[in-house]
């Protein structure tokens, strides 16, 4: 089995747990004898990475089809220069995102299954007529002038490679499937690890969505990262409940299991760690208003903000606005080894999400033996049960869950080991086995 | 002959609210839950089994017997929300086939960390017994059948004449439960224990279709009673009286084996029903039972650890317990009886995290999402606990 993936993020270079999600992923995979293919969008230096192949845009711009790099036993990776980068906002290019329409264009009508390539054609018409128009909340231009271009070089990429899926990461690799399943006539997976509905509330970017629909009605299985983004997948993109898979997230244990011994001296001080981008998505202002709550009752503590985003500022602002600077601290991106560090120095770790589609952090954080509250809006939360839940706008309930672990070890403590041996349930190499499964039923299928 | 001993627990806790630690009243249990629960429970199981038996005790002139303990909790529930319900034992208490045994009046356990709060509560249980149904009971059942021999001294040194428990595999070996037995450090203290095989075919694999002896007929269980004929002298049938209309829905036919049942053992008359005390008066002790560890009649392990099993239960266990001398000088009698009410085991089997295996029936009793919440609730009630003892200290 062959796998021909599509993705936008690997470590090192990853700005949330799509990233994170692939490199396990493909590593699961490549654990039960799974071949990987995988198209990145950008040349990144790889920091001697055990286990996928790699290639670069040069490797692939001009020696397309030849060895990319290999990261693991079966993995090998492919980095196409097409700058895609999630949560970027750059100016417009019109010029640009027009010349590579016109070459997607000329190269899907060169392909030879005509419903997908008419589809294509239409969509990237009307992108193209929306994105010249105006650009959208959260995506510059430019970005989807990136996912062209992307899906351009994959689908050129395609033709050197044989396979027997496609299995497309998130919307911006949807084009990307969509064309090589029509030029190469192989099933099309596509994996929702977020919907534009949690990115973005209610007021979604219609070209987002566009392409989201385009993928998820034009794949043969969609997998999602939880039954939580299953309901929202066949709530809002008008696909057949058969068509719907839930394969669940894993973790990666933390490689330095020498870890506890190198633990920083510790203040007296507690720290409570949210990590993750700071955006409405999130809930970093419930964060907040809840530990405001806890300094009601308790100030031998810090609260930890560990990350950036378009939210970053209104959060400085809130916090000044509650008087409890002198108890919060603001680390902005935090990447690697520091993650690491900051998971050991942690007491506990919130995720208020609003809307998490899956959420990997707090998995990280049973890892490094931190006790997690979570929002009951998280798809994780259907994984685990030895964590706190909370509704994320519920501060109240938030703050006495956060005083409570603070106050009693000895919740602490049965959160840490059960929490632990929780975890233990959960690896990657059986959500392999379940896309495993979902790829031979596809591969089998006639036509 | 075989004597089936019928014992029922009848109990019900008193539930806490949702109780943050930003709330202060005192207020900590949840009322309209507790009632809801009640008459629920009452409607189902309650009024329909007691009308079941009390019908068998009449029909049969006195040879169905049967035993019942009744905490004080679920008593002063039916006192608020059921009074129905205590008529209803007051009527089978009238019948003199029906004895009551004693326990502490809040089920909790309290003998694992306050001696003289066990004997203070057990004495509680037995003026209500006296006060209410007219018996001094001579039996005793610790919560949960939590027993080992040092609970049989002190039950013993509190005048009681037999104590029932688990027939527990680890302890019994190749013994029957079918037999009458005593403490190795007691006098005259005989030990009824649980035959869990016969009892849990009627309490848990009744309904269950997946069982191969389904569907369970009162002729066909008369038929094993009847086995132990020979080969000891009773068959200790104890379990949650719950089992009838709640565990065990009506539409299981659960009432009917109830009410077929006296007449299939009765029928032949080498088989018949008696009370506890009648049991240890008929039959004398085969033979001493060592039980040095804590056992009860809780999941596979048959020990304490749905209550005690993790941290987080042994530290509410201690915080409780440790509050004793404190609240009883205030002599706050609202708030030791607060106090009392969260000593309840229940509180503390909300807190068990063995999720696995025993998971299904933990998860069914729980009002809580989780044990955490559980337990963070509890601690949350028992600082405003320990703000009244400060309040009244100070005063």
């Amino acid at each position: 089995m062959k796998i021909f993936m599509l993705g936008w993020e690997f470590p090192p270079h990853i700005s949330g747990g799509l990233g994170t999600a692939c490199y396990g992923m493909t590593k699961g995979l490549d654990e039960i004898g799974v071949e990987v293919v995988f198209v990145l969008p950008t040349a990144v230096p790889l920091a001697a990475p055990s286990h996928v192949t790699i290639r670069t845009a040069a490797h692939l711009q001009a020696v397309a089809g030849r060895e990319g790099e290999t990261l693991f036993r079966n993995v090998t990776l492919h980095q196409v220069d097409a700058k895609l980068q999630a949560y970027a906002s750059p100016p417009a290019d019109s010029k640009l995102l027009q010349e590579l329409t016109a070459q997607m264009q000329a190269s899907l009508s060169k392909a030879t299954t005509p419903e997908f390539i008419r589809i294509l054609q239409t969509e990237l018409a009307s992108f193209s007529r929306q994105f010249t128009a105006g650009a959208g909340v959260h995506y510059g231009g430019d970005l989807m002038g990136q996912v062209f271009r992307y899906a351009r070089l994959a689908l050129g990429l395609a033709r050197h490679e044989r396979f027997d899926v496609i299995h497309a990461h998130d919307w911006m690799t949807y084009p990307a499937g969509l064309a090589v399943a029509a030029v190469s006539g192989k099933p099309l997976v596509v994996h929702v690890h977020s919907t534009e509905f949690d990115r973005s509330g209610e007021k979604i970017n219609q070209q987002v969505y566009d392409i989201e629909r385009a993928g998820i009605q034009g794949a043969d299985c969609v997998v999602c990262v939880s039954h939580l983004t299953r309901s929202i997948v066949a709530a809002r993109y008008g696909v057949p409940e058969e068509k719907l898979e839930v394969v669940y997230n894993a973790v990666e244990w933390p490689s330095d299991q020498s870890g506890e011994e190198l633990k920083p001296i510790r203040q007296d001080e507690k720290i409570v760690l949210f990590l993750g981008r700071v955006t409405m998505q999130k809930g970093p202002e419930y964060f907040l208003r809840a530990a405001k709550k806890v300094l009601e009752k308790f100030t031998n503590v810090r609260f930890v903000m560990a990350g950036s985003g378009d939210m970053i500022t209104r959060c400085i602002q809130e916090v000044a606005d509650l008087r409890i600077g002198q108890y919060v601290t603001f680390t902005g991106f935090l990447r690697g080894e520091d993650v690491n560090r900051v998971f050991q120095m942690a007491d506990l770790y919130v995720m208020p999400s609003v809307s998490e589609p899956f959420g990997i952090a707090p998995l990280e954080a049973l890892s490094h033996n931190v006790p997690v509250i979570i929002s009951k809006q998280s798809g994780v939360s259907e994984v685990l049960t030895h964590v706190l839940k909370v509704d994320f706008w519920d501060i109240d309930e938030m703050a006495n869950k956060i005083l409570a672990v603070l106050r009693y070890p000895p919740l602490h403590r049965t959160l840490r080991q059960h929490g632990h041996i929780e975890l233990r349930k959960l690896s990657w190499r059986d959500s392999a086995n379940r896309l495993l499964g979902i790829y031979n039923r596809l591969s089998a299928r006639p036509g | 002959m075989a004597s089936v001993v019928f014992y029922f627990q009848v109990h019900q806790p008193f539930r806490l609210r949702r109780y943050s630690i930003f709330d202060s009243d005192i207020n900590y249990f949840d009322d309209w839950r507790n009632e809801t629960v009640l008459r629920k429970v009452a409607g189902k199981c309650y009024l329909p089994a007691n009308r079941t038996i009390l019908d068998m005790i009449r029909r049969h002139e006195g040879r169905f017997r049967v035993s019942y303990s009744l905490t004080g909790t679920v008593l002063e529930q039916f006192r608020r929300w059921a009074p129905e319900v205590l008529k209803s034992f007051h009527d089978l208490a009238a019948t003199g086939c029906v004895e009551f045994i004693a326990e502490t009046y809040y089920h909790s356990l309290a003998f694992l960390y306050n001696r003289d709060e066990f004997i203070a509560q057990t004495h509680m249980h037995r003026r209500l017994m006296k006060d209410l149904f007219g018996q001094e009971p001579r039996i005793f059942r610790n919560t949960e059948l939590t027993y080992n021999n040092d609970v049989a001294k002190v039950v013993e040194d509190m005048g009681f004449d037999a104590i029932l428990t688990e027939g527990a595999d680890h302890i019994l070996g190749y013994r029957s439960p079918n037999f009458i037995y005593n403490p190795p450090n007691c006098g005259h203290l005989r030990m009824l224990m649980k035959n869990y095989r016969l009892s849990d075919d009627i309490a848990f694999r009744f309904s269950n279709r997946g069982w191969s002896e389904w569907p369970l007929t009162a002729e066909k269980f008369a038929n094993w009673v009847d086995q132990i004929n020979g080969n000891g002298y009773v068959c200790n049938l104890f379990m949650d009286y719950e089992t009838f209309g709640e565990h065990q829905w009506a539409d299981t036919g659960i009432f009917e084996f109830l009410r077929v049942l006296p007449e299939k053992i009765l029928t032949g008359g080498k088989n018949d029903f008696l009370t506890v005390s009648q049991a240890i008066h008929r039959y004398p002790s085969v033979g001493e039972v060592d039980v040095p560890h804590m056992i009860s009649w809780a999941d596979t392990e048959r020990d304490i650890s749905a209550w005690l099993g993790n941290s987080m239960q042994a530290n509410a266990l201690h915080d409780v317990y440790a509050l004793a001398d404190r609240v009883l000088s205030t002599e706050d009698a609202a708030l030791a009886h607060d106090w009392r009410k969260l000593q309840t085991s229940d509180h503390f089997y909300y807190m068990c995290t063995k999720w696995f295996a025993d998971g299904d029936v933990h998860k069914y009793f729980n009002p809580y999402e989780s044990p955490y919440d559980a337990y963070i609730n509890y601690m949350n009630i028992l600082d405003n606990v320990r703000n009244r003892i400060a309040a009244k200290v100070h005063a």
